[in-house]
Parts: structure tokens; C-alpha cells; sequence
């Protein structure tokens, strides 16, 4: 790894700003309002979109509500246990929330059926069915194609009662989220790790960007960063998460 | 986040009457554990913080231990009085994340590998909360450390920046976090100048982000100043030496 790195390459012979391949499929559930798959190098994950009623958030009483949630399949890696989430898989699903939510990227002031009482509830489930690194942009990118391909029933109230009408729009997007994440190991900061790059880095940052700037950020691992290596790992998910962005528009249409 | 209403006023004001560089009132107790081996009380404006260090201790569960470093756990926790309504005592979702971004905060500071096999476990426990309680919970959880005379690379201070009315603000309250537009705690070893722990929720220009993050380091200066400072009364009880010492740096 430290040769490879001191020579200017990754392992696999990726440059340290590169992304693995990328692919996304949408609408690969049937069942659901809206799904995608997505292959980032090996790491693989499945987003389902499940839309639904409910009562709103408190504070939040004119808005629906958007819940992201992420489980790591025992089938996804040797290392898995069955069993409650533990802290690591609780982060990967409420940073990946956080980077949607802050975003705004779907007005969930137009999901209201009754204001105060009754709204959308928009369930976006990730299943990670293969882990190699960098769960945090898969899981993300799942769910960003998710919710753009995906059709909301369109609900009406009659006599209290929530009611489907049978017909579906599309989902009122505002933005598109898009998370880079880069690992440091020693000097060196490489975006978008792999699993063996994960293993040894010293720590992680997962920087989540939209048109405007930026929405969410989370450090993680045990090591530190210094303010400069901030400021550029900011300036590489702007750009490359324009590339992403555009990949994830194009699908859309 | 939308938000409903001017935060900061005509005069530069902000809800709680501070200035925009303005910091909350911290106070910091060192030692107010008695079984611990290292303790802090913080109040940070109105936040009320417990810091307990138990350790360098024997690991349990035993295959838990590593053979050459210390193993550090941190348990962030808000009693079920310390919030408006009633919080659920037990650990939620926000709670694991909070505890593990701690203990990735405080683990730079840490040498560990000179307590091979053993544990270090760190409880920060959430008396009254009023925004930024994971920074606060940082210092004084790092305070601590100090205490229990775990030996340490630095301090690691903790402070937040934020966003309120579309101005660049410096350790944002309760009120600001929850209607204003940004949130970016950091903590910081000022003596190494590492970051060591960063989260962004709310939406930055990249020179917004800019300014943000230098703003929450020169907080986390000002933090570290009153870090020292208690340690320093604890075991020389003199302020003014330390104010000297300060001074001649």
C-alpha cells in the first residue's frame, strides 16, 4: 500500500482523487414506489422506496416526513453478524439521512394531506448486499436515484379517509445530494476508499455537496485532519460530486 | 432548515444577547467524581455536563482487549430530565452516533499504547442540554482524561459554528440550532492543530464553510484557555500563575 501510494497510485491503480466505477439501475423493485441498485467498485446496495401516511414530525407539523433508514446484510460480507445494528451501521444510516434531510432535496411542504394531522410518510430502506468499502456514498447514491425515479401515489382525503386514487407523479425534487467521501491514510487523501484503503486509513471524511454548496459533513475514524486538508476535501466532492450529479440527473429523464 | 424568524436583531444581537463572536459563559470543574479517576463538571451557557474517566481498568468482556493499545469506550448519555419533554432513557440512535463520534474525538489525543490490553472506559452523562452538548461533553470528557492522568498528546477542546439570519455565528445556542440555517461543531487539538472531529448539518457556500470552521478553531482556542485553566486550579490552585505563563507563550 505505502509503495504504491509513495509511487502515486492505489492498489487497484486508481489516482488518489479517483472514484471507482459507478453503476446505477433504477427501478429494479417492482414493489416499491421507487427503488435503485448501486455498484460502487464491489460495495453493492439496494434502496427501496416505501410511501406511506402518517402523523407529522413535532415542529415540523406542515411538512411530510422522510425517514432514511440502512442495514447491512449478514449476506454482504463474512464479518457480519445477524442482530441489532450496531454504531457503525446507526452512523452509515443517519449520515446518509442527514446529507438527504439538510439538503432539502424533496419539498415535503407538498406531501401534506391534512396540515397538522396527516402526511406522506416517504420510507427510503438501503440493504448493502456486498461490502467493499465506502458504504456511506453507495448507500447515499441509492438512495438520491431512488427518490428521482420514483412515482408518488397521489392520495386524496374523502370522509377523513385517506384515499388512493389509483394515479402517480413524480416525486417534487428541489436538488440532488450528492456524498464524497475520502479516506487519509499518512499524508495521503483518496477519495472514495476501498475496503483495504479502509483498513488502514487513519480517518474518513464524507462531505455531502448540492448545486449551491454544501449540506452535511461527518468525520469519522479515530485519526484527525488538519483545517487545510478540510478546506481541500471540500473542494474535490464539489467537483467531483458535479460529475455524480449529472450521472444521477441523466437518469431521471 | 426554514427558518421563521430574525434570530439576530437590528443591533447585531443574537437571541440569548450575545455578539456574533460572542461565546456562552463555560465554566469547568475539575475532580467533582469522587469514585472516578478523573472527573468534570461543565456548564456551557446552559448546558450541565458530568465527566467520569474509569481506568486505565481490566477489560470486560476479556476477548475485548488488544495486545498492544488500549481499548477506549465512551458512553454519551442525556438524563430523561435534561431535555423540554421527557427523553426515553434509554440510548437512542442519536445517542450511539454521539457516543462514537466522541470517542473518535478523544482518541488522537490519547496514548493508548501505553496501556496495552487494558480499557479506558469515558461517560459523559447529559444533565441539562442546551445545544452543542456534544462539544461541551468533548472538553469536558477530554478534561477528564487529564485528570485521571492518562497521558496525552494534547487537550481536545470542542466548539461549534454556525449559520443564523445568513451570518457566520460563533458557538450557536438551542434556539439557533433548531431554527437557524447551519450547525458545524468541531473539536480541535490547538497544540497540534488537528481536527478531530467535524460534522456538518445545514447548507454552506464553500466561503461560508470557510469562515465557519476558522470560527469554530478560534472557539475551540478559547475553550482550551479555560480547559487549562481549570486543570491548573485543581492541582496548583493558582490562576494567576497560569495566566503568566499564558501570557509569556
Amino acid at each position: 500500500m505505502w509503495d504504491a501510494l509513495a509511487k502515486g497510485k492505489r492498489l487497484d491503480g486508481r489516482d488518489f482523487g479517483e472514484q471507482r466505477p459507478l453503476e446505477i439501475e433504477p427501478n429494479v423493485i417492482k414493489k416499491a414506489n421507487g427503488s435503485a441498485r448501486v455498484k460502487l467498485g464491489y460495495s453493492e446496495v439496494i434502496a427501496g422506496v416505501k410511501v406511506s401516511t402518517g402523523t407529522p414530525f413535532e415542529g415540523l407539523e406542515n411538512k411530510g416526513a422522510l425517514i432514511v433508514s440502512a442495514e447491512v446484510l449478514p449476506i454482504a460480507s463474512p464479518h457480519v453478524e445477524p442482530g441489532p445494528p450496531d454504531e457503525e451501521v446507526v452512523e452509515l444510516a443517519r449520515v446518509v439521512d442527514r446529507g438527504i434531510r439538510e439538503s432539502e432535496m424533496i419539498d415535503l411542504e407538498q406531501l401534506v394531506l391534512v396540515p397538522g394531522k396527516i402526511v406522506y410518510t416517504i420510507f427510503v430502506d438501503c440493504s448493502v448486499v456486498n461490502v467493499d468499502g465506502n458504504l456511506f456514498d453507495a448507500t447515499s447514491y441509492a438512495v438520491v436515484a431512488a427518490l428521482l425515479g420514483a412515482k408518488l401515489p397521489i392520495l386524496e382525503m374523502q370522509d377523513d379517509k385517506v384515499v388512493d386514487t389509483g394515479n402517480t407523479r413524480d416525486m417534487p425534487i428541489t436538488t440532488v445530494p450528492v456524498s464524497i467521501t475520502a479516506a487519509r491514510i499518512g499524508d495521503y487523501i483518496l477519495t472514495d476508499p476501498a475496503s483495504e484503503e479502509e483498513a488502514c486509513m487513519d480517518a474518513r471524511i464524507t462531505i455531502t455537496t448540492n448545486e449551491e454548496g454544501l449540506c452535511a459533513i461527518q468525520k469519522g475514524f479515530t485519526g484527525s485532519f488538519t483545517a487545510d486538508q478540510i478546506k481541500k476535501a471540500v473542494d474535490t466532492a464539489r467537483i467531483k460530486g458535479q460529475e455524480v450529479r449529472e450521472k444521477l440527473r441523466g437518469l431521471a429523464k | 432548515m426554514t427558518q421563521t424568524r430574525n434570530l439576530i436583531d437590528e443591533n447585531g444581537k443574537r437571541t440569548d444577547g450575545r455578539t456574533i463572536d460572542q461565546m456562552r459563559e463555560v465554566k469547568i470543574t475539575v475532580g467533582t467524581v469522587r469514585n472516578a479517576d478523573g472527573s468534570a463538571f461543565i456548564e456551557f451557557g446552559k448546558n450541565k455536563i458530568v465527566a467520569a474517566v474509569y481506568g486505565p481498568r481490566e477489560v470486560h468482556p476479556k476477548h475485548m482487549a488488544l495486545p498492544d493499545r488500549c481499548v477506549l469506550r465512551c458512553r454519551y448519555h442525556m438524563s430523561p430530565f435534561s431535555t423540554d419533554t421527557r427523553k426515553n432513557p434509554a440510548p437512542s440512535r442519536r445517542e450511539i452516533e454521539i457516543s462514537k463520534v466522541m470517542r473518535e474525538a478523544l482518541e488522537p489525543a490519547l496514548m493508548l499504547e501505553d496501556y496495552p490490553r487494558a480499557a479506558i472506559d469515558v461517560f459523559v452523562e447529559v444533565l441539562q442540554s442546551d445545544g452543542g452538548s456534544r462539544c461541551a461533553g468533548i472538553t469536558a470528557a477530554s478534561v477528564a482524561l487529564a485528570d485521571a492522568g492518562i497521558n496525552m498528546r494534547d487537550l481536545v477542546a470542542a466548539c461549534a459554528a454556525g449559520k443564523v439570519d445568513d451570518q457566520i455565528v460563533l458557538d450557536i445556542n438551542d434556539t439557533e440550532d433548531k431554527e437557524g440555517g447551519a450547525d458545524l461543531p468541531v473539536a480541535y487539538m490547538p497544540r497540534l492543530e488537528q481536527v478531530t472531529l467535524l460534522q456538518l448539518d445545514g447548507k454552506l457556500s464553500q466561503e461560508q464553510f470557510n469562515e465557519c470552521i476558522d470560527k469554530a478553531i478560534s472557539g475551540c482556542k478559547m475553550v482550551y484557555d479555560i480547559q487549562r485553566q481549570a486543570l491548573m486550579q485543581k492541582y496548583f490552585g493558582n490562576e494567576t500563575e497560569l495566566k503568566e505563563e499564558v501570557a509569556t507563550q
